[in-house]
């Protein structure tokens, strides 16, 4: 395989591969052979075997969009901040920062002892180069808006209307990186943790173009270096001896399983071939629990599972007393226990807890007893128009998956027994059911959910803007956007709050969503793994692991 | 019969150009596009992935496109793995899939007649019933019930064997998925020998071998065993296409890097270059495997030959 892998990165046409393959009739005797040795030799070597869900689309940091990228981008690079293995804020490749009174200018020391996997120096040359290859239009990068949006000029070069080169992100000397940005954004340096602003080698991206992020060309400033890319299979990655910290990192190699099937992976973490699992199957977790209770690791998590209503037309359009009254006759409690019962959070908010700066807010009748939560729903679904004689009718639309599956019957029955509304189940398969979200032509009541991408209340609350993409329910509130663009310029992080906890209050009262779980995270994780700490990213870098020589 | 195989290989192309066409046309219409998700991206950063993978321009244009890649033996870069090219990833996941659905397709026939000519030769007897019995087994119960059996079994409480492709050696990784696809293969191969070693052995040929005092060892041999094998051949052609395509369930619960698992993986995300690649290969193996088991036909059964 390790020759297949050194063509394929060579980029050999499949022909050429093929005709040159054994047809293994060899292996065929082998067959008949009794079971011979199942698991690998132990090895001095440490080696780490992690689950990572679903394959990465590119380990390139401006072509990459899913947490599984970052994953392992985050054992191969380090960007100007990171997290300690708690989530916990701190520098990584700067060791030093300055920030100006207006918050607008940020002033980074990068670390002069910092190199590549290659030996070079990491300079502030090469984020320049990084940041401005992130908002370049040729390069269609999905982090570009988010992680560079607020530095000066950056809107006009994702755009086209400006070239790169007028980015405000500028290099003083080989050290220092200085950053202007357009408005105060107290969580700038969190956004700075994202791979997409991790700096970039720039005479081997130069060299190999779009291949430059392959096995055998990638140069990286992280921990770990790229061994191997088997795709469908794992990444393989192996200690960076260049890395400032390397006296730290314990584990020698590592490997990321890939594993889009969480019942799969859950039989390779029982077989001994996993150390960390990236999630646990709900079928599984009871006994899980019962049976590897200290294995089994579950904690908050920031994301939120939610019904969004379609804003922009009938029957939800105007007509929030339907709405409530939908939201208030769905028991949360009965879906996290019975349904889900993995440890999720029942939600009556739209933040999920654990975030910095910031006391979420809750939904008035949260405090309120189910009966009288029950009769208060009724009411407002009468005062809405409809009752026992003219029941309402609405389509739930989820994506295709079980899971989704039990939750709307459990939502479905509640609605009928506790208000009498009449609704039909639709499942569509995920691409489908986006595109009918983003329409907003047949949808009335649909399943999504979302993750944040940094410790701040402001990626929750910031979807909610009119004019952001991912307001997918069709919500337009002048008065809220008021409290965000005033929340956006505030330096002062309690004024900041008070404005953000005031938009969030005003998005509940008006109930354009159904918040029905915070998430958790759900890992395996093997005793003889040390170093693991249960954070709300559910970010485990590989370097602040390390492995005992017993479980 | 070169001059037959160049003339069916031609023959071909029209049949290939449609299916790309129609496949063409099915994943651009399939709702959603590769760059959809739950989070979606800012208008000018969508403007610019469309720009970079053409598909901003219009659907000829982009069909044009293709087809002048394909001319050129490229199938373009795929939209999911944005560091590979189809052809790459083809060319990575065929010789795993080809591994496992040629051993699989060894066992299964080597399995497969043994079980049927046992079962034949001593019709209506107990080892027939056995065999008829397990066989009908074998093709009811579906694969993904028996190999995450297996994986429970050999994998997690015997621990013999690995349960996943990078979890064992490069033999030992074999044994698990090549049982699992063999098994409904061994079935269905019993069966179709079972059946039609019956129909030869009862003709008036074999009757006639029998009176001249023939030994049954040598009637199967020298008479009966060629044309029994006629309806398997029909019968492996596309089942070797399928096993080397459809091998997805088993794919996906061993996390063996083949081709099943890229083409579900294409459809589901949208990949529409990486899916219309496997589509063609596919084609191509089907019109060619057909081919070669007309071939054999003729190799086989003389009567047909002379047509």
């Amino acid at each position: 395989m390790d020759e297949l892998a050194r063509r394929m990165n060579h980029g050999i046409p499949f022909f050429k591969c093929l005709s040159r393959q054994r047809l293994g009739i060899f292996a065929c005797i082998a067959i008949l052979l009794s079971a011979c040795g199942g698991v690998e030799d132990a090895r001095r070597e440490s080696v780490l075997n992690r689950g990572l869900g679903a394959e990465p689309e590119s380990l390139d940091t401006h072509k990459a969009r899913t947490n599984q990228a970052g994953d392992v981008q985050r054992d191969l690079g380090e960007g100007l901040s990171g997290y300690t293995a708690d989530g916990q804020l701190e520098l990584a490749a700067a060791e030093r920062v300055e920030v100006s009174d207006d918050g607008l200018q940020y002033t980074f020391w990068l670390r002069p002892e910092s190199k590549w996997s290659n030996g070079d120096r990491v300079t502030a040359h090469d984020f320049v180069f990084s940041f401005r290859r992130l908002v370049n239009p040729a390069t269609a990068a999905f982090y570009a808006q988010q992680s560079l949006g607020d530095v000066v000029n950056a809107t006009e070069i994702v755009a086209g209307k400006r070239p790169a080169e007028d980015l405000a992100v500028e290099a003083i000397d080989d050290l220092q990186l200085k950053i202007t940005l357009n408005n105060a954004v107290p969580y700038f340096l969190a956004l700075l943790t994202h791979p997409s602003t991790f700096p970039m080698h720039r005479p081997s991206v130069e060299l190999y173009g779009d291949a430059h992020a392959r096995p055998g060309n990638l140069v990286s400033n992280g921990a770990y270096k790229l061994q191997a890319w088997e795709v469908g299979s794992y990444i393989e990655i192996v200690r960076n001896e260049h890395y400032r910290n390397n006296d730290k990192t314990a584990i020698d190699r590592v490997r990321h399983h890939i594993t889009p099937e969480d019942a799969t992976e859950l039989n390779r973490y029982r077989a001994g071939e996993l150390d960390i699992t990236f999630s646990v199957p709900s079928e599984a977790f009871q006994q899980m629990r019962k049976q590897r209770p200290h294995e089994l690791r579950v904690s908050p998590y920031l994301a939120v599972y939610y019904y969004g209503f379609n804003l922009t037309r009938p029957p939800f359009r105007d007509n929030p007393k339907l709405r409530q009254s939908l939201s208030m006759a769905i028991d949360r409690e009965i879906l996290t226990e019975k349904v889900t019962a993995r440890g999720e959070v029942p939600a009556y908010g739209w933040v999920p807890p654990g975030i910095n700066n910031y006391e979420p807010r809750q939904f008035l009748y949260a405090t309120l007893s189910k009966d009288e939560r029950h009769r208060k729903a009724r009411e407002l679904y009468r005062e809405a128009g409809f009752s026992e004689d003219k029941p309402f009718s609405v389509e739930i639309r989820y994506n295709t998956s079980q899971g989704h599956r039990r939750i709307a019957l459990a939502v479905q029955s509640m609605w009928q027994e506790v208000l009498g509304v009449e609704s039909t189940l639709i499942n569509e398969e995920s691409q489908v059911l986006l595109e009918n979200i983003r329409m907003q032509d047949v949808t009335e009541v649909f399943r999504l959910s979302w993750t944040g991408d940094y410790n701040d209340a402001h990626t929750f609350l910031s979807i909610m803007e009119s004019d952001n993409p991912s307001n997918l329910i069709g919500f337009h509130n002048d008065e809220y956007d008021g409290l965000m663009d005033k929340a956006a310029v505030q330096t002062d992080l309690r004024v900041r709050q008070v404005y953000l906890e005031e938009a969030e209050k005003l998005l509940l009262a008006q109930h354009p969503v159904i918040p029905l779980y915070f998430y958790v995270n759900k890992n395996m994780v093997r005793p003889r793994v040390r170093g693991w700490e249960d954070n709300v990213l559910n970010y485990h870098y590989s370097q602040h692991l390390s492995l005992s020589d017993t479980d | 019969m070169l001059r037959y195989a160049l003339l069916r290989i031609f023959g071909a192309i029209p049949t290939l150009l449609l299916v790309i066409a129609l496949a063409f046309l099915m994943v651009h219409a399939a709702p959603g596009g590769p760059f959809d998700a739950e989070r979606v991206l800012p208008p000018e950063i969508e403007e610019n992935i469309a720009r970079a993978y053409h598909l901003d321009e219009s659907l000829p244009q982009q069909f044009i496109r293709y087809l002048g890649g394909l001319v050129r033996g490229d199938f373009g870069p795929s939209y999911r793995y944005r560091d590979y090219s189809v052809s790459e990833l083809i060319g990575n996941a065929l010789p795993v899939s080809m591994q496992l659905g040629v051993l699989a397709m060894l066992l299964a026939i080597v399995a497969g007649v043994a079980a049927g000519l046992t079962a034949a030769l001593s019709k209506n007897s107990f080892i027939d019933r056995l065999v008829t019995g397990i066989a009908m087994t074998g093709i009811s119960v579906p694969v993904f019930v028996v190999a995450p059996v297996m994986v429970l079994v050999f994998a997690v409480y015997l621990q013999w064997l690995p349960a996943s492709w990078t979890g064992g050696t490069s033999i030992s990784r074999l044994i698990l998925p090549v049982v699992a696809l063999a098994l409904p293969q061994i079935a269905y191969i019993a069966r179709l020998t079972r059946a039609s070693m019956i129909g030869v052995l009862s003709s008036d040929y074999v009757r006639t071998a029998r009176s001249q005092g023939l030994r049954t060892i040598s009637i199967i041999r020298y008479h009966a065993l060629k044309p029994a094998m006629l309806p398997l051949l029909s019968y492996m052609g596309p089942a070797i296409a399928g096993i080397l395509t459809g091998s997805v369930v088993v794919e996906e619960i061993f996390g063996i890097p083949g081709i099943g698992q890229f083409f579900i993986r294409g459809a589901l995300n949208r990949d529409y270059t990486l899916v219309l690649g496997i589509v063609i290969f596919y084609a191509t193996l089907l019109i060619l495997l057909n081919l070669v088991v007309d071939l054999l036909y003729g190799i086989l059964d003389p009567r047909i030959r002379g047509r």
